[in-house]
């Protein structure tokens, strides 16, 4: 594995910018674009770790998110994002400066807690978990801090990435069945999730949660 | 030996004033055909310089000696900067004069006498410029001198010989750290040099324009050596960012005969970085002056996370 460490070293560091990438970005369009590129790197990285265990199904896993994360799940969220009409909106989120720094100190949290794990040596590679952790709390933030529903979403796909880039890069691989039913749940979530938004707006005029909340009292 | 050593130095120096323009020329050619233009070709900086040089230079009754000598500190300090980066071979006698620190100290020299004379006659333009070209600058150089620490940390020294020459020995592949570097590195030289997200080099609009601004009095000779000392300046960032993140094919051995090889690999990586900087200038459009802060903080808390992926990955 040794030769193959330093390249997915540098993939997960590429995957923890995207991640801080889509905390700053503003625009619909661009989030989906953001999260196109994290399913690419996904996808590297899990074909590097096929080709360094040589392991046939990882290859097949690797095929999978590649088909649907680079393609299939952002060209559903375009042309859901086409149809709301919210390509172009603007998150009216709060200061980016505030929110880059609330994320730099969520990465010292993360990193700080990855290293009990690599005292206690059961992982090789405690810096790639270091990295998955500080993109999932930083999924969660976007997820907490985003005003519209469909980048909401996208928070929760871009972590839902993170979990799987740290099982392939740490213990290579889940087992076959599971992956392909996480696979099938993003499909499925992403249809029903479409299918709500349309209700979300014909009963509230808007995506913005901040609207739903204010119409209940 | 000593011969070989002077040889070295002459040839990158001259180099790096003549190929300046032709990078400029090379910028604007590229975004003109990514607008789909013609352009102008690859010699217009060069055109554009002898006319000026050919012109009087007029200067208004008020202007002090600082108005006239700023033209040419501009231009030396841009010249000592490129003398200062191994962008060639790691066995530059100049290289070790001064470590990434004093480098940028250089450039903070040159913006702070380019602000001063752009104050000096004290025109409303002139004064504005100065003051957003201080803003920017004092911005950027935080994030610029953070840029740089991580492979100080990296390499253990300051000095850009020896960082070139530990991240040679790594070979063609990143450190995962000075990802997040180069990606702030990019940010940077794009403020450093009035590039598109901070200024568009291309207008005098009034309420946009931060690096023209301050040019507006000069004419003649003077304003040649401004334009021809801002070419040297993103010349010798794009050096620097090919000698952090791109170190393979720059020379080590005491013999002439790699050069020709180094410098084939340094025109190929300025034409490349120049493509890739007119593909950004073309995608983005001018950020809002009081949006700069953001764009600059972001590239700040990149090279930190730097920093931090540095010591988590512990290498």
């Amino acid at each position: 594995m040794t030769p193959w460490s330093s390249p997915i070293d540098l993939l997960a560091a590429l995957f923890l910018l995207v991640a801080f990438a889509m905390l700053s970005q503003r625009r619909l369009a661009n989030l989906i674009t953001l999260y196109a590129w994290q399913g690419t790197i996904l996808t590297f990285s899990i074909a590097i770790v096929a080709y360094a265990t040589d392991s046939a199904h990882l290859y097949a896993s690797a095929l999978l998110t590649g088909l649907l994360k680079i393609l299939l799940v952002p060209a559903l969220l375009r042309r859901l994002a086409r149809r709301l009409d919210v390509q172009w909106d603007r998150e009216s989120l709060v200061q980016i400066p505030t929110v880059m720094l609330i994320g730099l100190g969520l990465v010292i949290f993360a990193f700080n807690a990855a290293l009990p794990i690599a005292a206690a040596g059961h992982i090789a590679n405690h810096a790639i978990v270091g990295i998955a952790l500080a993109s999932v709390l930083l999924s969660l933030l976007m997820m907490i801090l985003r005003a519209t529903a469909l980048s909401q979403v996208i928070g929760f796909l871009a972590l839902e990435n993170s979990l799987i880039f740290v099982a392939t890069s740490v213990t290579y691989g889940m087992p076959m069945v599971i992956e392909f039913g996480i696979a099938l749940d993003v499909i499925v979530g992403i249809f029903i999730l479409g299918v709500f938004f349309f209700h979300i707006r014909e009963q509230f005029d808007s995506l913005d949660i901040n609207h739903i909340e204010r119409r209940e009292d | 030996m000593i011969m070989n050593l002077v040889v070295r130095q002459v040839v990158q120096v001259l180099f790096v004033i003549v190929a300046a323009p032709l990078l400029a020329g090379w910028i604007r050619q590229c975004r003109a055909w990514l607008a789909n233009r013609v352009g102008a070709g690859l010699l217009q900086p060069y055109r554009e310089l002898s006319k000026l040089l050919r012109k009087q230079p007029i200067v208004a009754h008020e202007a002090s000696v600082l108005f006239v000598a700023t033209p040419y500190i501009l231009f030396t300090t841009m010249v000592v900067a490129g003398a200062m980066v191994p962008m060639i071979t790691t066995r530059l006698p100049l290289a070790g004069a001064a470590d990434v620190i004093a480098l940028a100290g250089v450039f903070a020299l040159a913006r702070i006498f380019a602000a001063l004379a752009a104050m000096d006659l004290g025109t409303a333009f002139g004064s504005m410029g100065a003051r957003r070209a201080m803003l920017v600058g004092f911005l950027a150089e935080p994030a610029l001198l953070m840029v740089l620490f991580t492979p100080a940390l990296i390499s253990g020294s300051t000095s850009l010989v020896v960082i070139v020459r530990q991240l040679a020995h790594h070979g063609a592949m990143l450190y995962p750290s000075m990802a997040f570097a180069a990606a702030a590195y990019v940010m940077v030289t794009l403020a450093e040099n009035a590039r598109l997200p901070v200024d568009n080099p291309d207008t005098h609009l009034e309420l946009t324009m931060i690096h023209e601004a301050m040019n507006l009095e000069y004419s003649g000779r003077y304003l040649a050596l401004i334009e021809w000392a801002s070419a040297i300046k993103l010349f010798v960032y794009i050096g620097i960012g090919a000698a952090l993140f791109f170190p393979w094919g720059i020379t080590q051995s005491h013999g002439l005969a790699a050069l020709p090889m180094a410098y084939a690999l340094l025109v190929a990586k300025l034409a490349a970085a120049g493509g890739g900087l007119a593909v950004i200038e073309t995608l983005f459009a001018k950020l809002r002056l009081f949006r700069v802060p953001e764009f600059l903080g972001t590239a700040f808390l990149l090279a930190v996370l730097g920093l931090l992926v540095r010591y988590l990955f512990g290498h």
